[in-house]
């Protein structure tokens, strides 16, 4: 592994290494660049992830300082935990379930396509699903994404039985295990699925992919990555040029660095991108770095979500197998006859029983919330994910009043539901709930959104500097050799899971790198 | 704050019961054994309390201790802590006239309603809903079986064995 010298003004300095940083350091290493890559989090590997629901919590999550406001109902359950993403290095990819969906043409056009939604701050993307295709190919072959370069799909698990015939009995087409980036067979030095249940939690055969055991060691084996665990980036610094010239950060011994850069990326995921760059606030950039817009923070989007649950007379056994281990695609589509722009997904979720006790109805006790505890095996549980509409206010902002160990003030995460949000989650409660009922539901349960593990849209990318912070590169308008290179720069969230684009995206954005090194742009 | 407390909470007693060596423990008799600050008839009361806010018929009262050996824990580090308790444990006996424990399952739990959002009855419910439905023996009783990684995972292990409804086709879900 390589050691760079704090006053190497060469390197190329990322912060985080989840889904958007791990994968920008593999490509740019592997182009010849050298890479620093600052993690917060500590290093763990499949053989320190433990099967328990609180243990892995406790031992991956971000639980570092966060405060929520606004009208979601997360802010009253969860004031602290707006989101629920990782601190670690290998980022939230620790936690995810592997779910790898391309977005839809539609969807970089939805300024364009969904006129007449009042309220949001609509924008299309300034690239087209066309150009992002050869990258959506190489992500898929990098992440081994089933029912892609021939995989095949994963066994359905139980919860996939129940959804599959609720499904085509009320006339669904499309429903499978799913575009999942977790090998059914070892493929690419990673293990088979084993079907342990704990996809959440790391997965201990190393079959799902994860940035920790796939693009960070690769990585390294080029000699180029220097990896710097629990390295909490507080502070960009640049020039009077208003050029980047480096990080300062802090190690957990509270001993601050100052890593100089050649250019610096930005991918800690949608709540710390925006909040680096307004704690980087200086006398040439008053309202936070690469913030001439004002969009740093605003635009934040968590995806409309939401779970259904359903209790059967007889046992299912949720938690048996892939988390997510099916779908249902024939709601993903545009079609406002519905009452709503934008379309979702139904994925299957299980829970094991201590994460259902705590968010099966957040707050909830009494025997009426105990009996449906007592139904667990026979429960089937699905997630639903789709387009939620960009507002500006709602917005990652510094709170002041309250700061994190190092001192800096915490992230604030305010969010209110858009009417056409509410619509569709309301349609889909509906449409879940049918699904089941045509299994021989004997119950339905609606559970509300958990906090988010889906994050975007921050610092959004745009055509023209004014309407947000970052170009199609995710190179931010106002600083050049500054990137964004997570799910910030989403101009809208699509319906689909993000992480496959957010990997796309820094695919590449690595080879725009690169190019523009060799030309000397950089 | 709720939610703080709750996450530092998981945070002890992940790490706290591997340390703790003398638990409380309640015989068969009523008799505490083992508490640190907690005095056996607030104990006692808080057992109770945690029977009627996360009430399982079929659980014994072992199960329960646990959230009482963790709120026990707590209080002995934190004064804080063991005053909210306390005085939550000496409101509640008030409000009943000092015979919460011996009121109807009915009675106890139009008693809890009336506190449901002090911060005492939220401290016992959210340090409950860990430690109780993080509880081995409570797994069993839901047939939650766990770790399953130490057996190989499900895939031998019953992962798709549901035989009340039909097997989708391959296309959709490949027999791998
Ligand atoms: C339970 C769960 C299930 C999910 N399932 C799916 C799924 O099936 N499909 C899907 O597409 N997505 C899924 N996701 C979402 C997915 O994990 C994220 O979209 C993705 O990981 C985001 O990538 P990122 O690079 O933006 O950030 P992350 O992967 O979160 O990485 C950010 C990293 O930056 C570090 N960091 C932050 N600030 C700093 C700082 N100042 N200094 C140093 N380091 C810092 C963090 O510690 C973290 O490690 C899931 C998420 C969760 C929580
Ligand atoms: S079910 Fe498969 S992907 Fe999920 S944790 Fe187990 S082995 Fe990993």
């Amino acid at each position: 592994m390589a050691q760079y010298d704090h006053s190497d003004d060469s390197v190329i300095v990322i912060v985080g290494s989840g889904a958007g940083g791990g994968t920008l350091a593999n490509s740019l290493c592997r182009h010849g660049l050298k890479v620093v890559l600052l993690e917060a989090g500590s290093r763990y590997s499949p053989a320190t992830f433990r099967n328990d629901e609180w243990f892995a919590f406790n031992q991956l999550a971000w639980l570092d300082k966060r405060t929520a406001s606004g009208s979601w109902r997360v802010a009253r359950d969860f004031p602290n935990l707006p989101a629920w993403i990782c601190k670690t290095v290998g980022g939230t990819t620790v936690h995810w379930a592997g779910a790898s969906l391309r977005l839809e043409d539609y969807e970089f056009k939805t300024k364009t396509h969904y006129s007449g939604v009042g309220g949001a701050n609509l924008l299309d993307w300034p690239l087209t699903l066309q150009e992002l295709q050869p990258y959506y190919s190489m992500a898929e072959d990098r992440m081994g994404v089933t029912r892609t370069n021939d995989i095949p799909g994963l066994p359905g698990n139980n919860n996939f039985k129940v959804m599959y015939n609720g499904a085509t009995r009320v006339g669904y087409q499309t429903v499978h295990t799913g575009r999942m980036a977790i090998n059914p067979q070892p493929r690419s030095g990673r293990a088979g699925c084993m079907q342990l249940g704990f996809c959440f939690q790391g997965c201990k055969s190393g079959a799902k992919w994860s940035t920790l055991y796939t693009e960070i060691p690769q990585a390294e084996a080029t000699g180029r990555l220097d990896l710097r665990p629990q390295s909490m980036a507080l502070q960009v610094r640049h020039d009077r040029n208003g050029k980047a010239t480096g990080v300062l950060y802090v190690e957990q011994s509270g001993q601050q660095i100052f890593q100089k850069a050649r250019i610096v990326c930005l991918a800690g995921n949608s709540i710390e991108t925006p909040r680096l760059l307004l704690n980087s606030a200086s006398s040439m950039f008053p309202h936070g770095l690469a913030n001439s817009s004002g969009q740093v923070g605003r635009n934040y989007m968590r995806h409309t979500t939401g779970s259904v649950y359903a209790i059967f007379k007889q046992p299912v056994h949720m938690y048996r197998g892939t988390v997510m281990a099916g779908i249902i695609l024939d709601e993903a589509r545009l079609d406002p006859g519905r009452g709503f722009v934008g379309g979702f997904e139904m994925e299957t979720i299980s829970l094991g029983l201590p994460f259902m006790a705590s968010f099966l109805n957040p707050g909830a006790w009494g025997r009426d919330y105990t009996r449906q505890l007592e139904q667990y095996s026979n429960m089937a549980g699905m997630w639903i994910v789709g387009e939620d509409m960009p507002q500006e206010s709602n917005r990652v902002t510094l709170n002041h009043a309250v700061k994190d160990q190092w001192g800096l003030p915490v992230a604030n995460v305010h969010y209110d539901d858009h009417p056409n949000d509410i619509a569709m989650r309301n349609y889909a409660y509906k449409r879940g709930a049918a699904v089941y009922e045509a299994a021989g539901a004997v119950k339905t349960i609606e559970v509300p959104p958990y906090p988010s593990t889906h994050n975007l849209g921050t610092c959004r990318m745009s055509a023209k500097p004014g309407d947000g912070v970052c170009n199609k590169w995710g190179q931010t308008h106002d600083v050049r050799n500054l990137f964004i290179s997570d799910g910030s720069q989403f101009t809208t969230s699509g319906g689909e899971n993000p992480t496959l684009t957010i990997v796309t995206l820094a695919l590449r954005q690595a080879d725009r790198i690169a190019s523009e090194c060799a030309k000397r742009n950089l | 704050m709720k939610r703080r407390e709750f996450l530092q909470k998981s945070a002890i007693v992940i790490v706290g019961t591997a340390v703790v060596k003398a638990a409380p423990a309640v015989g068969a008799n009523g008799q505490w054994s083992g508490l640190r600050k907690l005095s056996p008839a607030q104990a006692q009361t808080l057992l109770v309390m945690a029977r009627q806010i996360y009430p399982h018929p079929k659980l014994d009262d072992a199960c329960y201790v646990s959230t009482i050996e963790e709120l026990d824990a707590q209080a002995a580090v934190s004064p804080q802590t063991a005053r909210l308790i306390i005085d939550g444990v000496a409101q509640l006996q008030n409000s009943t006239g000092g015979k919460f424990d011996r009121l109807s399952p009915e009675q106890q739990t139009a008693a809890l309603e009336a506190i449901q959002s002090t911060a005492f009855f939220q401290k016992v419910r959210s340090t409950e809903v860990v430690s109780l439905y993080n509880n081995h023996q409570v797994w069993k009783q839901f047939d939650y079986r766990g770790a399953s990684y130490p057996f190989g995972g499900y895939l031998h292990h019953g992962f798709n064995d549901l035989k009340w409804l039909p097997n989708p086709p391959d296309s959709a879900s490949p027999r791998g």
